[in-house]
């Protein structure tokens, strides 16, 4: 969004510092720990910082690991919402903490940190991603031809045909969209946005020749007609995508080829 | 920088009383299934284009209903002086119209398979076990096709002259 800045922060009603000149307040961060090789339950663990309003919650949970806790275990990698590892339930919602800037999430309540919901929790923030990666497999999400010799030239297509799947390339397999899904909450069994993400992706690529079989695997019981158009999947994206838009033409997809 | 770093607030989880405080690095916490990973028992669908069939008879019955309930509401409730118009004369008298025969038929069907096909959907996503679901499906199949029987029945064979 905006290049924040100080003023845009006090505007926002970021309270003044003890101090002058200086940006840092206090905020709590309220941390869902669990620990197996400790306890059966998960607790809530409440951490004080001093940060800028303008840092992220990844530098919040940063400060933590690197200055009061080193035992206090998530997922990130790139840092700058690129690779998909850090999503999180932050104040209830999915985001990636390393998008998430402190001054949005109201710094003056305590800010909850938990793990997304729906997959089983490994330690404190890291779940067990495998289900839902299974179900991105399990759409192919590869490019497949039936041509089975070396390719000899670039496989063209015009700005048209790119463009009818742009918003569907932008994933970064974050499991935001998927782990906010009720359906997928209630039974993990069905395949969740993500995965109908990834097959949209391809389905409507002109240079893929499998969209009948990618198709044909989302017609499944635990296919697209569990989609019941709640939004939330479209509500976490942090990339932006319109999710319930791409399931729902791949079942309009599926509706006109079929009937 | 300041950093004045402090952790306090350690407390259990909502609703969770008893606190395990005998797992260690020797004695870990049970290790936790996950409880929907897809696993090679995992049942295949083979149903076809049952679930897409489905899907769209919610719309189209959805579209229909809209008419034919509102309309029954309508004239049930609203016309000719309300609810208290409606007795035994009342429903005889509409019923000697096939239109309203069918109307009704209509209505009863709809709404039954729309109604169960609904509650079929909420089993399959909250029934956990296979035995709860069965049951509760089962139930659910029942009460839907006596209820059908029942009423088309008596739609046809309504006898406005019973003493
Ligand atoms: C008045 C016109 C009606 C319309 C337009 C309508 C439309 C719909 C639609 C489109 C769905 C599917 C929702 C989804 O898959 O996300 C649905 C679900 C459902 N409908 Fe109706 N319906 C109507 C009347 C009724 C009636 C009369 C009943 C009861 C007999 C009923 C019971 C249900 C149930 C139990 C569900 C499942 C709810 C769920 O999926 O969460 N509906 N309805
Ligand atoms: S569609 Fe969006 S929310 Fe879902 S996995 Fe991809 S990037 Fe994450
Ligand atoms: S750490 Fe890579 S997306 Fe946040």
């Amino acid at each position: 969004m905006a290049t924040p800045t100080l003023d845009k922060a006090d505007a926002a009603g970021t309270p003044e510092p003890g101090f002058a000149d200086s940006p840092y307040i206090t905020v709590t961060l309220r941390v869902r720990r669990f620990n197996p090789e400790v306890a059966a339950e998960a607790t809530w663990q409440d951490f004080q910082l001093e940060m800028d309003p303008k840092e992220r919650v990844l530098d919040a949970l940063h400060k933590i690991k690197w200055d009061v806790d080193g035992s206090l275990t998530f997922r990130r990698s790139c840092a700058h919402g690129i690779c998909g590892s850090d999503a999180m339930r932050i104040n209830g919602k999915n985001r990636l903490a390393c998008k998430t800037l402190i001054k949005d999430i109201n710094p003056e309540k305590p800010i909850t940190v938990e793990p997304i919901k729906g997959l089983t929790v490994l330690k404190d923030l890291v779940v067990d991603m495998e289900p839902f990666f299974q179900a991105y497999r399990d759409v192919m999400p590869f490019l497949i031809t039936k041509d089975t010799n070396e390719p000899t030239r670039e496989r063209l297509q015009s700005a048209e045909d790119r463009e009818r799947f742009d918003d569907t390339t932008k994933c970064i397999l974050c499991a935001a969209c998927t782990s906010s899904c009720p359906v997928f909450w209630n039974d993990g069994q069905y395949f969740g946005p993500a995965a109908i993400v990834n097959a949209h992706r391809f389905i409507f690529d002109s240079r893929d020749e499998a969209g009948e079989q990618r198709l044909e695997i989302l017609n499944d019981k635990d296919g697209v007609w569990r989609c019941r158009t709640t939004f939330n999947c479209t509500d976490a994206c942090p990339r932006g995508i319109e999710v319930t838009k791409a399931i729902q033409e791949v079942k309009r997809a599926l509706i006109t080829r079929r009937l | 920088m300041s950093t004045e770093t402090t952790a306090t607030g350690i407390g259990p989880v909502e609703g969770s009383g008893a606190h395990e405080g005998s797992y260690g690095v020797d004695n870990p916490a049970p290790f936790i299934e996950p409880p929907r990973k897809r696993t090679k028992k995992t049942p295949r669908s083979t149903r076809g284009n049952f679930e897409m069939y489905g899907w769209l008879f919610m719309r189209l019955s959805g579209i229909v209903l809209v008419v034919l309930v509102l309309g029954h509401l309508l004239i049930q409730l609203v016309l000719d002086g309300g609810v208290s118009k409606v007795g035994f004369a009342f429903v005889a008298g509409r019923w000697a119209s096939p239109w309203w025969q069918v109307w009704d038929l209509a209505m009863l069907w709809l709404a039954m398979l729309h109604g169960a096909n609904g509650l079929r959907t909420i089993i399959n996503d909250y029934a956990e076990s296979v035995k709860s679901r069965l049951w509760l499906k089962g139930l659910l199949y029942t009460a839907t096709v006596w209820t059908i029987v029942l009423g088309t029945l008596v739609i046809f064979t309504f006898d406005p002259n019973i003493r």
